[in-house]
């Protein structure tokens, strides 16, 4: 199974031993994909950790929040690990690539400014691949109750009594 | 527990639907002593199983059986397959609604009169004036509670709402308040006032906000004489060599497939599924469908003139706090074809919480603008625009034959173009909701389109000729009389009102109506 694994479960040591920096936050090894510092990592089954890592920085940058960390992004695109995604997620990330190729670069990963990442995508916009992958962000990413209050938003008040009590019309500066 | 009928009871009503229309219509029958069979097809959903999460809420609630759409508007690139978002259960949208509940004006009524000839539009005046529904208005306003209404107090607003008025105030709109809203602003009718939790889209936990699921439904069932069966999909509509609806077909839960006869069938199935019964229920009687010697069923459909506006603020607003529609400016409501287009637009506060933002914000958006937005979603506050739309006959309801529901029945197609007159007022209540902002200190502004429909409208539409529409002044339809529509479908024109009100008291009139001719033998 896919799975968010923190260094406690797999240590900073062995991780930092075997993963190669792939971008500015990005490390992988031979079956995962990993924070460079080790704040977490993902085990890879169907698809190669340089396909995940590629997903994870199109995540961030079709919805690129700088307060949010990579390991959201990782878990908004972690479900793409399967047999069911596999050769579509090869695919589409082949031609990602290959448009990357095309604006003189090695990889879409190795494209260092957000702009010229951002310019690619223009080009696949209206494939089949970038569309899956941006409209399931809107739920992979931003349903993630984890995330929420790096937004301030509060979710469900019924638990606390609703919000009569807890702030509905505390606004001052109005 | 409830009053149950058998299938061959042939002289019951059959209501099918039992939200706003079909929900009341149901309750009213029952306490005139009337035997009813209330066919739902969504489940018994009350407080205690309502989710305050926006999209486990949304799988748990929302009509999501296959539909399709065409024409001009964005929603059919936006959301294909969700022309609507309404719901599917006990009690239908009324567990949805954020209970704004407001009379429609003298001059709605008479909307071809008012506004004259406008090209491209079917515009026709109801048959029915504010006069003739003003008691029954205020029968329904004392059934739901409406707050500003019955000496009730208004509700307190919230931060949404302070920033909204804050702006309307500095822009000298003068109709500014609360608004008249379905939701206890103290304990009333067994159920307690708001403790503003938000999610009133989600279904009301505290019941505070009136909803048929646990007023209407429960209040006929004690009776005795209504019998709701939840789960229940009617399929088609029979009739007999006389033409006189005879009964329906409906599944079960299981996918069963059963016969209850009725003495009058109503139809209150949303605006969408009420003309596509209708025209599911073709016979070789009747070849265009039931009740459609016009060819009007399906046809002028409406789902008002929507939009959003959101603003960031330098500082927060928190607007998901509390009631989801706090507060109304009813001043651009009025019909001053100055402005560039006829009829009126309301101001709402809204707010959704932050999954749905993403979603509904801009769809299909992304980048660095969109992200941007999103990062400041702790100090935006949101308001809806809702106006009158145009009723225009290529504006449609109908099946289609390449997809199939469940039950291999041909899917709706919703068809919408909008109307000169719709975008016009759009650009308009846009540029006013910007201003209304700024005026309160927005650092940025953002447009909204359209969400799917939650307001649909027009599709069996009332008319004083038998040639111009679905329904007479009752909504008894003019073909067959012992077949009524009860719904949101029979509305001649949109107004620029929320529509729930309306179809509240039409049904505690039509309810009258029908009791009376069923003891004068008349149907």
């Amino acid at each position: 199974m896919n799975k968010i694994i923190t260094h406690k479960t797999l240590s900073r040591r062995s991780l930092l031993k075997s993963a190669v920096a792939v971008s500015a936050g990005l490390a992988v090894g031979t079956s995962f994909v990993a924070a460079s510092t080790a704040a977490w990592a993902m085990e890879t089954k169907q698809v190669s950790p340089q396909e995940m890592a590629t997903l994870i920085q199109m995540a961030r940058d079709i919805y690129p929040h700088n307060h949010v960390s990579d390991e959201f992004y990782a878990r908004a695109v972690k479900g793409y690990d399967s047999e069911e995604f596999k050769q579509k997620i090869s695919d589409g990330v082949a031609a990602l690539n290959s448009a990357a190729q095309g604006a003189g670069f090695n990889d879409y990963l190795s494209v260092q400014w957000e702009a010229d990442r951002v310019a690619i995508l223009k080009t696949v916009e209206n494939s089949a691949f970038f569309q899956t992958i941006r409209g399931n962000l809107i739920t992979g990413l931003y349903n993630q109750k984890g995330l929420w209050p790096l937004f301030g938003y509060e979710g469900e008040s019924y638990t606390k009594g609703g919000y009569l009590s807890h702030g509905f019309d505390d606004i001052k500066w109005i | 527990m409830a009053t149950k009928f058998e299938l061959s009871d042939d002289s019951v009503v059959v209501v099918v639907g039992s939200g706003a229309g079909g929900g009341t219509l149901s309750n009213e029958l029952a306490q005139k002593g009337v035997n009813v069979v209330c066919l739902e097809a969504g489940g018994r959903y009350l407080p205690q199983h309502y989710i305050q999460d926006e999209w486990e809420s949304f799988g748990q609630l929302a009509w999501l059986d296959a539909r399709t759409t065409s024409g001009d508007w964005r929603v059919a690139k936006d959301f294909p397959g969700l022309p609507a978002w309404i719901v599917k259960a006990v009690g239908g949208t009324t567990v949805h609604w954020a209970g704004a509940s407001l009379r429609f004006q003298e001059h709605e009524f008479k909307a071809r009169t008012t506004y004259g000839e406008v090209a491209g539009a079917n515009l026709l005046d109801w048959p029915i004036s504010l006069d003739e529904l003003a008691p029954y208005y205020a029968k329904a306003e004392t059934k739901m509670g409406v707050t500003r209404t019955n000496n009730i107090p208004g509700l307190p607003g919230n931060n949404n709402y302070k920033v909204f008025e804050a702006g309307a105030k500095k822009l000298g709109y003068k109709h500014v308040n609360t608004g008249r809203m379905a939701i206890n602003s103290q304990p009333r009718d067994g159920r307690p006032g708001c403790q503003q939790s938000g999610f009133c889209f989600q279904g009301c936990k505290f019941g505070a906000k009136w909803s048929a699921a646990y007023t209407e439904i429960p209040a006929g069932e004690a009776s005795g004489h209504l019998e709701v069966r939840s789960q229940c999909h009617v399929l088609r509509i029979e009739h007999n060599a006389q033409g006189k609806v005879s009964g329906v077909l409906y599944a079960d839960k299981d996918g069963n497939q059963h016969f209850q006869k009725a003495r009058i069938v109503c139809v209150a199935g949303n605006s969408i599924e009420s003309p596509r019964l209708l025209l599911n229920s073709a016979s070789s009687m009747f070849p265009d469908g039931l009740s459609n010697s016009s060819g009007q069923v399906g046809r002028n459909y409406m789902r008002h003139m929507t939009a959003s506006v959101y603003a960031t603020f330098d500082r927060p607003v928190r607007m998901w706090r509390g009631t989801t529609m706090a507060g109304i400016i009813s001043d651009e409501s009025r019909h001053d074809p100055s402005r560039g287009f006829v009829g009126g637009f309301e101001f709402e506060t809204l707010s959704l919480g932050l999954p749905f933002m993403a979603a509904f914000m801009n769809p299909g958006g992304w980048g660095r603008e969109f992200a941007s937005a999103l990062d400041s979603y702790e100090n935006m506050a949101g308001m809806w625009l809702v106006g009158e739309d145009m009723p225009q006959e290529t504006n449609r309801i109908t099946l289609n034959p390449s997809v199939k529901d469940q039950y291999g029945l041909p899917a709706p197609d919703v068809h919408f173009d909008d109307h000169a007159n719709d975008i016009a007022m759009r650009e308009y209540a846009w540029k006013r909701g910007q201003a209304i902002y700024d005026a309160a200190g927005a650092t940025s502004t953002i447009t909204t389109p359209p969400y799917p429909s939650t307001h649909n409208l027009g599709t069996n539409r009332m008319s004083e000729k038998a040639r111009d529409g679905v329904v007479n002044r009752w909504g008894q339809s003019h073909d067959i009389d012992n077949l009524f529509v009860s719904d949101g479908s029979q509305f001649t024109t949109g107004a620029s009102e929320n529509p729930t009100l309306t179809i509240v008291a039409l049904a505690i009139r039509q309810a009258e109506y029908i009791a009376k001719q069923m003891s004068a033998r008349a149907i």
